[in-house]
């Protein structure tokens, strides 16, 4: 009904974190790497900023897909109040409902695939550093 | 139906992606951003509704199959016309420049 509110207010406030964590971040830190097992490069360290990045953009596109689902099925409309379930008590309460339960498990789980992705980032970091051979 | 498309468009778009990187002159990455949050979403309302419905939720009606396929592929456009509009704004490779801005001679 409109569950997919609930994502897009998450996407709101890490948009305005990113903003707000990109204008604080210094100079990224420089990392020496091997990226095909032969040379070691240089490369920048990804900043927080653009990892908060990725979740603003899993967030943005799914809520905008999912909007757009439920503008197929009569459910957002252009015109006042834009949710028709809006339009009466009873399917408003049923649409809070499903905005409570569905809705905060998809902001849930798509923050949770998020973290998964940090954690799998650092090791990835972890590792790239620990394989460098020691420098002279 | 609609989160299989999801899914396909996802992964292919992924690949496609990755084939690519690291270089991101097409953007493909707002591909799959896009897609997989969408992907993530629809998960979430299959469980919902496979709790509701149960086994009934594996044999849906043909009709409602088709429809749902054919949103599905309608997201997927939609998808595609976001990304296509992303990429000529932000012009990475400077083509729409290129177009706009001719050298004089």
């Amino acid at each position: 009904m409109a569950c997919f509110l609930v994502p897009a207010a998450e996407a709101v406030v890490t948009t305005i974190a990113t903003k707000v964590m990109k204008s604080k971040e210094a100079n990224p830190e420089t990392v020496k790497v091997q990226l095909d097992g032969a040379e070691l490069v240089e490369e920048e360290k990804i900043p927080f900023s653009r990892k908060l990045g990725w979740l603003n953009k899993l967030l943005w596109g799914g809520s905008a897909l999912l909007a757009f689902e439920h503008v197929w099925h009569g459910e957002v409309v252009p015109w006042f109040p834009f949710l028709t379930a809006a339009s009466n008590p009873a399917d408003a309460a049923e649409m809070l409902h499903e905005m409570s339960t569905a809705g905060v498990t998809m902001a849930v789980l798509v923050t949770a695939v998020w973290a998964g992705m940090l954690i799998v980032s650092s090791v990835i970091e972890k590792r790239a550093k620990k394989a460098l051979p020691a420098e002279s | 139906m609609t989160l299989l498309t999801t899914v396909f468009a996802a992964v292919i778009c992924t690949v496609i992606w990755y084939k690519g990187a690291p270089k991101s002159e097409m953007k493909v990455g707002v591909l799959c951003w896009m897609y997989w949050g969408a992907s993530l979403m629809w998960l979430v309302d299959a469980i919902f509704e496979y709790a509701e419905l149960h086994e009934e939720y594996f044999t849906p009606a043909p009709a409602d199959m088709l429809n749902d396929f054919y949103l599905g592929l309608s997201v997927v456009a939609l998808g595609l016309v976001i990304w296509l509009i992303i990429l000529l704004v932000k012009d990475p490779k400077g083509v729409v420049k290129a177009a706009l801005f001719r050298k004089k001679n």
